[in-house]
């Protein structure tokens, strides 16, 4: 197993707040980890500086045992490829030319199969033609990621495996294509890929990943294998609510929220 | 093996497959654009009708010919020809300005016009007309004509140059406060004209007037030969833009995950449009809307992948400037219309057409 990602003393500060303090983590090739947390917790924020969009104001990003600052936005993207939250596409492009974009400098003909694939894998061959913006929210994300799928193709290709960032990706999804997501995710990260993605839906985290990172606040609070990190207390202390974890038949922890109340009734710490 | 390859080459769908037109745009556009030139070569004040056209061009034998030969030639070569070539490289800098601007801000409404790069332009070439007129008399009156292209020039790249410092920060730019800059700006260069009328006389007045309204009369070689480079590398930088622009409709960030180097992206397109728009002002006066009508609806039949849209940009504003300057100097000869306010009148409407359009989608 090699290092794909690395991160050391991670800090992120916009004028006086302190959107990530000190967060520290590395991800070797082939692990599926889900970021989880209450909103505002960072999450994005980490994501965002783990794909080289954003620069730390401490820490540094080593990306395959280089500083990710090295790498130019080309070598960058053959190397990690990142699913957004919203995308707003404003002119008429075909679901087809949005996912070649994933393509890079390839021609269509010669990225065409994996285009195809990509396609297929989402469920969106028969839409190919359609406009995306006239699609629904959810058939639009799953576009997307067949276009980041196609660029991470492209990408380990040439570099061997490399990095898939996924913030949020079923956040617009029906039931039966967040699984669908998740096990083409999962497919990658059997093939030799880091997959880091941030998961709202906890038992979905659970299923995806075996690893799964805390953050709250700003800091990461908890990071490690999922039976050790679904339990009833870290999950109150996280989400300040209450909720029983079971078992499902296979073994894996499922949690079933208790009450929408907040336990405590203090407000939470910023 | 070789048979499941032989199936990969063929499957591959073209992009923007189920568009039509697409792969015979260009030639089409050629196409029409010499037809339209050809048109705009016979009409108007002196007619050479068809027949006589290929003489005059010195295509046919006989070139000794008569007199009547001889005046075509004189009027073809010295007055018209220029003036379609710069009529259409005039059209084709506008539109690909535009397709390049509404790419970067992400909207089918964004012009060049908008931003204040255009109207930089016009107060400098206003000031050239008023100061070379009063201030100095008789010894820079007839620098005049030479001066007004390079003052509208000079002053289309400043505004840029101060967006661009207004927006930028540590390496970043911020388009939307480009968008916001770019409005003070015209405000402010729109003040600086009215005070140039105010204090013009009579004379400069209808000079201003005229050139803000646009024309492509009295356009000579020399001015021709100022916009073919312009147009070259423009023509060369779209190549070298479209893939990122095209990612860039997925927003900066996004662009950036695919690959793009977006802040040298925006320089780029930054540095061309104005160019662009600066050299074409500069040789037309303020010519709008051909930056909005013309991307849009190419957008509509062959799509928004710029790799070809701003090619057939450059050719279709090209035929759309023909047409208009040969009807500008025929519907009311022997006199000329300002070709702008055909522009204006074809090109507003459909701009309202556009906003109708996004309303309406927007309400579904």
């Amino acid at each position: 197993m090699s290092t794909v990602i690395e991160a050391r003393g991670l800090s992120k500060r916009a004028g006086r707040a302190t959107l990530l303090d000190d967060v520290g983590l590395s991800v070797e090739a082939g692990e599926m980890v889900a970021i989880i947390g209450p909103n505002g917790a960072g999450k994005s924020t980490l994501l965002r500086l783990l794909s080289g969009d954003l620069r730390p104001s401490e820490g540094e990003v080593r990306l395959k045992q280089r500083d990710i600052t090295s790498y130019t936005p080309r070598e960058l993207a053959a190397r990690r490829a990142m699913l957004s939250q919203h995308i707003n596409v404003t002119f008429p492009f075909t679901v087809e030319e949005i996912v070649l974009m994933g393509a890079g400098e390839r021609s269509a003909r010669d990225a065409g199969p994996l285009v195809e694939a990509a396609l297929d894998e989402v469920g969106l061959s028969h839409f190919r033609e359609r406009q995306l913006p006239t699609l629904s929210g959810g058939e639009q994300q799953r576009t997307h990621f067949a276009r980041v799928l196609v660029q991470l193709a492209c990408g380990e290709a040439e570099h061997g495996p490399g990095l898939l960032l996924l913030d949020e990706p079923t956040s617009s999804l029906d039931l039966r294509h967040q699984i669908d997501l998740v096990e083409a995710a999962r497919r990658r990260a059997a093939g030799g890929t880091a997959v880091i993605a941030i998961l709202h839906d906890l038992n979905l985290a659970i299923r995806f990943a075996n690893r799964l990172i805390v953050l709250n606040g700003g800091r990461l609070t908890a990071d490690g294998p999922r039976a050790d990190i679904v339990t009833r207390e870290i999950i109150r202390d996280i989400f300040e609510i209450d909720a029983v974890v079971h078992q499902a038949d296979d073994g894996v922890p499922y949690v079933l929220p208790q009450s929408m109340r907040a336990v405590q009734s203090e407000p939470p710490p910023r | 093996m070789s048979v499941a390859v032989g199936t990969d080459a063929r499957s591959p769908q073209r992009t923007g497959a189920g568009r039509r037109f697409t792969s015979i745009a260009i030639p089409l556009l050629l196409a029409v654009l010499a037809a339209t030139a050809i048109v705009a070569l016979t009409v108007g004040a002196a007619g050479i009708p068809l027949s006589r056209l290929p003489a005059a061009l010195g295509l046919a034998g006989n070139a000794t010919a008569d007199a009547m030969t001889a005046r075509d030639q004189l009027v073809l070569w010295s007055i018209r020809i220029p003036r379609i070539a710069a009529t259409a490289m005039v059209g084709g800098l506008l539109a690909a300005a535009g397709a390049i601007m509404q790419g970067l801000f992400r909207n089918p409404l964004a012009d060049p016009a908008l931003v204040g790069v255009a109207s930089g332009g016009a107060l400098a070439a206003a000031s050239a007309i008023v100061f070379t007129d009063s201030r100095f008399g008789e010894t820079l009156r007839f620098l005049q004509t030479e001066l007004l292209p390079l003052a509208a020039f000079a002053g289309s790249l400043a505004t840029t140059a101060i967006l661009y410092g207004i927006s930028s920060r540590a390496g970043r730019t911020s388009i939307a406060i480009f968008l916001l800059a770019g409005v003070a700006i015209t405000a402010i260069t729109n003040a600086g004209i009215g005070l140039l009328v105010f204090i013009a006389d009579d004379r400069q007045l209808r000079d201003i007037t005229f050139w803000m309204l646009g024309s492509m009369s009295g356009v000579t070689w020399t001015k021709a030969a100022v916009l073919a480079p312009v147009l070259v590398i423009g023509l060369a930088a779209c190549a070298y833009i479209a893939r990122g622009l095209d990612l860039l409709v997925l927003g900066e960030a996004d662009a950036f995950h695919g690959g793009v180097d977006v802040e040298r992206l925006k320089r780029i397109s930054i540095v061309m449009v104005s160019a662009m728009t600066g050299v074409a002002v500069s040789i037309s006066g303020v010519i709008g809307f051909v930056g909005i009508v013309v991307p849009h609806l190419l957008r509509l039949v062959i799509g928004p992948a710029h790799r070809l849209l701003l090619p057939a940009s450059v050719l279709s504003g090209a035929i759309l400037m023909v047409g208009a300057d040969t009807l500008a100097r025929t519907i009311v000869a022997p006199a000329e219309m300002p070709i702008g306010i055909l522009t204006a009148a074809v090109g507003a409407p459909v701009f309202l057409g556009i906003l109708l359009r996004q309303r309406g989608l927007a309400s579904l």
